[in-house]
């Protein structure tokens, strides 16, 4: 017996390897899956089908001369040798030439699914719902050990912490995904009370995705009884899942960024509403401001002040009207009164005694004499004549009627 | 309802409603006096409550029950 150490067995594989001629110049045909690009140049992926998968390489040199970069998914036809790979003891197929194959495995069952799907209507447009403006409680679908789930608390608890989130942990990847996710959608919807639900995966390699391409879990994304939200994977996977979700996000952050409204913003219009009010409320007190003054000078229009103000005024120019009426009344009754005068002069009694005639009165009764019983002997009397009066008293003596 | 026993969401919806109605004016003064309060302690309330929020994370578990858990920052 002999005691190797592992570089010389390894250096002895790859010698068996490089020996064979079925090895060094080979065909290959399968699906690209987890094509990754280095910034060295070279290319690394693997090619599978249903049975097995095989690690490959393709240098820089050759790279620059590929006519296509295939997508995960795609089935291509390799050209190579197999050799190994002795830093970490594996196998791998060196590539120096690609061709597309007939649409691989994996990409023919999702366009049958997808198909299928579309003729049910499970991707229509009309199917999709609106997503709740405020959800109170978030359910979440996903790996608690992945990074998707730390993204989606972070995005969340810095953007909306208001909102609860309630997680039904399920594996992502491999056999039981599928039915652990399908699971998981159902015990949020019968206990979860939530308003939404995520379903996120961080990105990984076609076949890492591959529980949501499939048909029982796009199935119970569409019986959801609220809106689901898919963030799996990078912006560039889509899955089954994601075009039957109410919305797809090109990853598990920005579906927690959909899901929720931004609470800077809310603030933001908090602040804005607060100004808008202060504003309509000052706007309200201005205009009542001005009709209360309208108002106060109407008032004072027609206060009883300026009532008696103006009625103050107009009696004083009826009084003056009214004294200027008696003025007027009085000149005309004087000039009047003058004629009368004038015409009187002729009639007066006392033309009487200038011309020589006398009035004779009693004393002290002063009744005028006009018959010789009213002068009794001794009877006082007064007797004016036209510059004045003197008393007298009547004589004995015959008395009688004579004619002057 | 008292502002302090509203949720966000009902706060907010309330609030928007109210700023919509003032800003259409035609109230007497005793109203927009009123809703212009409301409106101050419904914005006080919505903006404190982002404030205080913290996010509660619970996990569902087999049995159907969610167990409060620490959230994964």
């Amino acid at each position: 017996m002999h005691i190797y150490r592992v570089g010389q067995i390894t250096s002895y594989i790859k010698g068996l390897f490089e020996a064979d001629d079925v090895l060094q110049d080979l065909w290959l045909e399968g699906e690209v899956s987890n094509w990754r690009a280095y910034p060295s140049g070279h290319v690394y992926f693997t090619l599978k089908d249903a049975e097995a998968a095989i690690n490959c390489v393709i240098w820089r040199t050759y790279v620059a001369g590929l006519e296509f970069r295939p997508c995960d998914g795609d089935g291509v036809l390799a050209h190579g040798y197999i050799s190994v790979y002795e830093g970490r003891g594996t196998y791998q197929f060196y590539v120096d030439h690609l061709e597309r194959a007939g649409a691989g495995l994996w990409a023919l069952e999702f366009e049958r699914l997808k198909r299928k799907l579309q003729a049910e209507g499970l991707l229509d447009g009309a199917r999709k719902r609106p997503l709740p403006r405020f959800p109170r409680r978030l359910g979440v679908v996903t790996s608690p050990a992945g990074a998707a789930w730390r993204d989606i608390c972070r995005v969340l608890s810095r953007r909306y912490p208001l909102v609860e989130v309630v997680l039904a942990p399920t594996k992502v990847q491999g056999e039981e995904a599928p039915v652990q996710i399908v699971n998981a959608l159902q015990s949020l919807a019968r206990c979860g009370d939530v308003d939404a639900i995520i379903v996120a995966r961080g990105g990984g390699s076609a076949e890492d995705l591959w529980a949501f391409n499939d048909e029982r879990v796009a199935r119970a994304i569409a019986a959801s009884p609220v809106p689901v939200i898919t963030g799996v994977g990078h912006e560039t996977d889509v899955t089954i899942a994601d075009l039957v979700a109410d919305l797809r996000a090109p990853t598990p952050s920005a579906a927690a960024e959909m899901a929720v409204p931004n609470s800077e913003e809310l603030r933001e219009s908090l602040s804005q509403a607060v100004v808008t009010m202060a504003a309509a409320i000052r706007a309200t007190l201005a205009n009542a401001r001005a009709r209360l003054e309208r108002e106060r000078a109407a008032l004072h229009r027609a206060s009883p002040l300026s009532w008696v103000n103006r009625e103050r005024q107009r009696l004083d120019e009826r009084v003056r009207a009214l004294c200027m009426a008696m003025e007027n009344d009085l000149e005309l009754r004087r000039v009047r009164l003058q004629g009368l005068e004038g015409q009187l002069q002729p009639l007066s009694p006392q033309a009487t005694l200038e011309r020589g005639y006398a009035l004779v009165q009693t004393a002290p009764a002063r009744r005028v004499v006009r018959s010789v019983r009213e002068a009794p002997p001794g009877q006082a009397l007064t007797i004016r004549v036209a510059d004045g009066q003197f008393p007298a008293r009547a004589e004995e003596g015959p008395r009688g009627p004579q004619t002057v | 309802m008292p502002e302090e026993e509203l949720t966000f969401e009902a706060g907010y919806a309330e609030l928007e409603r109210l700023v919509a109605r003032l800003q259409q004016g035609g109230l007497s003064i005793e109203e927009s006096m009123a809703l212009f309060e409301r409106g101050m302690a419904l914005a006080r309330r919505c903006a404190q409550q982002l404030d205080e929020a913290e996010l509660r994370v619970r996990q569902l578990m087999a049995d159907g029950q969610a167990r409060e858990i620490e959230p994964e920052t």
